[in-house]
C-alpha cells in the first residue's frame, strides 16, 4: 500500500486521473465506516458540494485545492458544530472560521469535518473527550495519543492526507509519533490562534499532521502568516517552507540532549532513536553532545502555566452567551456554577481548580510567576545549545502508545509529555517523525527541535531522513480499506 | 503523597468556588488527591534559583501590539445571539441579579 500524500494527489487531479469529487466522496465513505471514533462531525454535502465547485471552476495553481482535510474540533468553522469535545459546547455552531481555517479555505482545500480530541485539548490519550475515545489504527486497544488523536487517526487510517492539530505540550508531536506521522509545530506566532479555542494561550500552537515533511511544508506555507486578530500573532516575513527542502546534509551539527536519554526512557524507543543519529551521521551529520540542564523543570512548570491560563480562559464558558446552560438553577451563580459543572468533565474541572489555586491571592508569585521564570532558563539552554548545533534531536516520548484506560495514575499520563512541553515552553518549533517500530509493532517518533523561525530549516532535516528511510510510508492494515477509488500515490 | 503539600477538603471546596464549580461529595477526596499530586509536582519548582531571572511572558519577548482605534467589526449580533441559551430583545437573558 502506498501513502497517500498531498503530493501525490495533486499530481493526480492536475492530470485529472481522478477529480476533487470523487476523492472527496472516497474520504467521507472512509470517515463514515472508520471504527476508530475519529470524527464528531462529517460535513458531507458541504464538502462534496465544495469539491464539485472545485471541479468545475478554472484549475487552481494550489497545491492543496481540492484534496480533502480534517480539522480538529477546537478550529471555529462557520455554521458547523465546534465543540472541543466539551458538553459545554455541543450545541456550538460557530459564527465564523478561524483564521487557520479560512486560509486553508482559500487555498482551495474541502474540510470533510472536525476530528475527536482530549476535551479542550487536556490531555495525552484522547480519552477526556465528551464523545468517547479515539482508537489508534496501528492497534485498536490502544490510544492515538493527544490531545488531538482524531487528526491523527484521520491521517494514519488514510482517511485524509492531511489534518489540523494544535500543540499546547505535545498534542501534535505526540500522536504524530504514536501514529507513524510527520506532526509538525512551529514557532509561537506563526499560525494564527484567532478562533482556536483557547487552552493555554501563551503556549498553544496550530501544526500538522501528514505522513511526510514535504506535505508539512506545503500546509504550514498555506496555514500559516501575520494575522492582526492575533495580539500574539509574528510580524516576521513569510517564506516558503519548502524551499530548503533538497539542501544537503553535509556539516550539519545536530545536537543530542543526554537529558532525553536518562531514566524512564523505554529500551526500544531508545535503541531506535540511536539508529536515527546513525542515519544522520550517514547522511553527513556530526554530532554534537548538547545540555538542557533545566530540563526536568519543565514539566513542573508547564502543569503550572497551562492549568493557570487554563482557567482564565475557560472562564468565558458561563452559559450566558453560546453553549451549554444548565436546565434547573437558582440566581446567576447558581446558573455559572451548575452549567460548569455539567459542562465540563473531570480533567478540565481538575486542571481549572490547579489554575485558580495557582493564581489565587498569595500564592501567584509561588506558583505562576516562578514557571515564568523558569520557562527563560529552560529557553536559555536551548539557546546556548544551539551556539553549537544546529537542531536538537531527541526521542518524542518515553515510550510507544499505550493501552486505553491504562491511565488510572493521571501524573503517569502527565509523563508522555516530558520531552515535548520544552518546546512549547520555549516557543520552538519542532517536529516528530517517524523512527521506526517496536518489536510489538508499534511506531516510535523522533522529535527535532530548531531555532525559533527555522521551520524551512526543520523540515529540511525531516525531508533528508525521509529519503533515506523509509518507516514514514509504513501503514497499518487498515489503512485505506475502501477500494479502489485512491490508490496509488506515486511519490513519497 | 506528602503531607505538607496535601490540601485539606475546605481549601478543595474553596478553590472549587472560586472556579465555579460544584463538586459531589465523593468527588472531593479524588480532586483532593489529584491536585495534591499536581502541586507536588509543581513543589520541584522551588529548587531552583530564580532570584535573578525575569519572568517570560512571551517565548519571544514580543510586546502586544496595539492599533489604530477605529471601527473594524461590523454589526454580527442577530448571528451572535442566534446560538446564545436565552435572549430577548437583543438581549442576552440570566436570573434576576438586583430585586
Amino acid at each position: 500500500m502506498t501513502i497517500q500524500t498531498l503530493v501525490s494527489l495533486k499530481k493526480q487531479l492536475a492530470d485529472k486521473s481522478i477529480s476533487s469529487t470523487e476523492l472527496t466522496q472516497e474520504s467521507i465513505k472512509r470517515a463514515e465506516a472508520s471504527e476508530l471514533n475519529v470524527f464528531i462531525t462529517v460535513t458531507a454535502d458541504q464538502a462534496i458540494e465544495a469539491a464539485k465547485t472545485h471541479d468545475e471552476a478554472t484549475p487552481s495553481h494550489s497545491p492543496l485545492a481540492g484534496i480533502p482535510i480534517a480539522h480538529k474540533d477546537l478550529f471555529c468553522t462557520k455554521g458547523v458544530l465546534t465543540s472541543c469535545a466539551s458538553k459545554i459546547l455541543e450545541n456550538f455552531i460557530s459564527p465564523y472560521d478561524a483564521t487557520v481555517v479560512n486560509k486553508l479555505n482559500n487555498a482551495g482545500t474541502i474540510s470533510i469535518g472536525k476530528t475527536n480530541m482530549d476535551e479542550f485539548a487536556m490531555g495525552s490519550s484522547n480519552e477526556s473527550s465528551f464523545y468517547g475515545p479515539v482508537s489508534n489504527p496501528w492497534d485498536l486497544e490502544r490510544v492515538p495519543g493527544g490531545s488531538s488523536g482524531g487528526s491523527a487517526a484521520a491521517v494514519a487510517a488514510g482517511i485524509v492526507a492531511f489534518a489540523t492539530g494544535s500543540d499546547t505540550g505535545g498534542s501534535v508531536r505526540q500522536p504524530a509519533s504514536y501514529c507513524n506521522l510527520t506532526g509538525v509545530k512551529p514557532t509561537y506566532g506563526r499560525c494564527s490562534r484567532y478562533g482556536m479555542i483557547a487552552y493555554a494561550s501563551s503556549l498553544d500552537q496550530a501544526g500538522t499532521f501528514t505522513h511526510t515533511a514535504e506535505d508539512a511544508a506545503i500546509a504550514l506555507n498555506a496555514m500559516s502568516g501575520f494575522d492582526e486578530k492575533d495580539s500574539t500573532s509574528l510580524n516576521v516575513t513569510t517564506e516558503d517552507f519548502s524551499a530548503q527542502l533538497n539542501n544537503s546534509l553535509a556539516g550539519l551539527r545536530i545536537g543530542v540532549p543526554e537529558e532525553f536519554f536518562g531514566d524512564g526512557l523505554n529500551n526500544e524507543v531508545g535503541s531506535l532513536i540511536e539508529d536515527a543519529i546513525k542515519e544522520y551521521e550517514k547522511l553527513g551529520a556530526t554530532i554534537v553532545k548538547v545540555s538542557l540542564k533545566n530540563s526536568s523543570l519543565a514539566l513542573p512548570a508547564y502543569y503550572i502555566i497551562a492549568p493557570a491560563e487554563a482557567s482564565s480562559n475557560l472562564s468565558r464558558f458561563d452559559g450566558v452567551r453560546y453553549g451549554f446552560r444548565a436546565q434547573d438553577y437558582g440566581d446567576l451563580d447558581d446558573m455559572y456554577t451548575k452549567t460548569r459543572s455539567e459542562g465540563f468533565g473531570a480533567e478540565v474541572q481538575k486542571r481549572i481548580m490547579v489554575g485558580a489555586y495557582a493564581l489565587s491571592s498569595g500564592y501567584y508569585d509561588a506558583y505562576y510567576a516562578k514557571a515564568q521564570k523558569l520557562r527563560r532558563l529552560i529557553t536559555n539552554d536551548y539557546l546556548t545549545a544551539f551556539e553549537t548545533c544546529d537542531v536538537i534531536l531527541g526521542p518524542t516520548t518515553p515510550e510507544p502508545a499505550f493501552k486505553k484506560g491504562s491511565t488510572a495514575d493521571p501524573m503517569s499520563m502527565y509523563l508522555n509529555d516530558i520531552y515535548t512541553v520544552t518546546a512549547n515552553l520555549s516557543g520552538l518549533p519542532a517536529a516528530s517523525i517517524p523512527a521506526g517500530f517496536t518489536q510489538a509493532g508499534l511506531p516510535v517518533g523522533m522529535q527535532l527541535t530548531t531555532p525559533h523561525l527555522q521551520e524551512a530549516k526543520l523540515l529540511n532535516i525531516a525531508h533528508q531522513y525521509q529519503q533515506t528511510t523509509d518507516w514514514h510510508t509504513k501503514t497499518p492494515e487498515s489503512y485505506a480499506v475502501s477500494e479502489p477509488a485512491v490508490t496509488t500515490g506515486e511519490s513519497s | 503523597m506528602s503531607s505538607q503539600h496535601a490540601l485539606d477538603k475546605d481549601t478543595v471546596l474553596n478553590i472549587a468556588k472560586l472556579a465555579r464549580l460544584e463538586l459531589s461529595e465523593t468527588d472531593i477526596e479524588k480532586y483532593q488527591q489529584d491536585l495534591s499530586a499536581i502541586l507536588e509536582l509543581a513543589k520541584k519548582m522551588q529548587d531552583c534559583d530564580t532570584s535573578d531571572v525575569a519572568v517570560m511572558t512571551h517565548p519571544m519577548d514580543a510586546v502586544l501590539r496595539l492599533r489604530e482605534d477605529i471601527v473594524t467589526e461590523t454589526d454580527h449580533r442577530e448571528n451572535f445571539q442566534k446560538i446564545a441559551p436565552s435572549t430577548e430583545k437583543n438581549l442576552y437573558l440570566v436570573p434576576k441579579v438586583i430585586d
